[in-house]
């Protein structure tokens, strides 16, 4: 759920990372701090358990700049992966305007891709939201890991399980090493503000 | 007064708010709880998008990320009635030493975080923060 400010001339839109719990969600919001933090001005937000596991959420609010004369602020946000933290990630997804699923591209994680994303599915829907029709863009991470011969899906295999009908834009990253983190998220960003676009007119 | 609210696939809004509607908002805020001596005030979305913020000048707190723990905070509070069989708390109040955090419900979408110290005390709180509140709904129901 935007928020657009006609006297200050601002949007506020909300991005959550969704995707299998160690996926990579908050390794993402932490290479973007680390890399934009000269332009970031408040800390990055994290609520972890002990074993540096996401219990509720990360939080980071960038400022991009102005697109036709309105100051867009994004709040990324990232959600527990871990199973037991549904009722947490469908409160987190409350008045999402994008999302990044980030999948695992561990070969051994195959199955809990496909149910995240049903997950994400279904919390949406308990928002009268669709999958359809959210500005979505998938991240197959963790793609740096071939080099060390640890089994990977392939991307055909990623794209057949989880974006075969949705056919939005995927990007091969890793999160931790930095490739297509930035492409990622700019382009979440065009798609959210995009589909806000009427409302700026 | 011009309210916009766009709504296109079910259940997906965006909130336009009006400099005339945020200046009446911003009224509320400053006359029924800054004037009497709140520290900070912010209304916010329930996904922690901040609406309208005043302060007494005095204190910086990072506002963003208090918004956002804020609805987290609430969202999971009202989760944890709901499993107790409750439809909401009535009181969500953080007492600290020098600084209280009160979180009050305007309507399903918005939520008031009040900021203030040992000058006021909790009670007299509640009574301006309602009714800000009543004021507040005013002005935020779609369409009127």
């Amino acid at each position: 759920m935007a928020i657009i400010n006609l006297k200050k001339k601002q949007v506020q839109a909300k991005i959550v990372y969704y995707g299998p719990g160690r996926g990579g969600k908050t390794t993402n919001l932490e290479y973007i701090y680390k890399k934009f933090r000269t332009r970031i001005q408040t800390e990055m937000v994290t609520i972890k358990t002990h074993g540096d596991r996401t219990l509720f959420f990360d939080f980071l609010p960038i400022d991009i700049g102005k697109i036709k004369g309105y100051d867009i602020r994004i709040q990324l946000y990232t959600v527990p992966g871990q199973v037991k933290y549904e009722s947490t990630r469908r409160l987190v997804l409350r008045g999402v305007d994008g999302i990044v699923f980030v999948a695992d591209s561990l070969a051994v994680r195959r199955k809990e891709n496909v149910l995240s994303l049903k997950s994400l599915a279904d919390n949406l829907a308990s928002y009268k939201k669709s999958i359809l029709e959210i500005p979505l863009v998938f991240q197959y991470n963790k793609r740096d890991l071939l080099e060390e011969g640890i089994p990977l899906l392939p991307v055909e295999w990623l794209e057949k399980d989880l974006n075969s009908k949705l056919k939005v834009p995927y990007f091969e990253a890793s999160a931790l090493k930095g490739p297509n983190v930035v492409q990622t998220m700019k382009k979440i960003i065009i798609l959210t503000i995009d589909s806000l676009r009427k409302d700026l007119t | 007064m011009d309210k916009r609210y766009t709504s296109d696939a079910e259940g997906q809004r965006t909130y336009i708010f009006t400099p005339g509607q945020l200046s009446q908002i911003e009224a509320v805020l400053a006359e029924d709880l800054l004037d009497v001596g709140v520290h900070s005030v912010t209304l916010i979305d329930m996904a922690g998008n901040i609406i309208s913020t005043l302060d007494n000048g005095e204190n910086k707190h990072d506002l963003y990320s208090l918004a956002a723990l804020a609805a987290g905070n609430f969202g999971a509070v009202s989760t944890m009635a709901g499993l107790i069989g409750e439809d909401e708390f009535s009181l969500l109040f953080h007492k600290g030493k020098k600084e209280n955090i009160h979180f009050s419900k305007v309507t399903d979408e918005f939520l008031l975080i009040t900021i203030f110290g040992k000058e006021i005390s909790l009670g007299f709180l509640r009574l301006k923060v309602a009714e800000a509140t009543d004021k507040l709904m005013g002005l935020l129901k779609p369409g009127s």
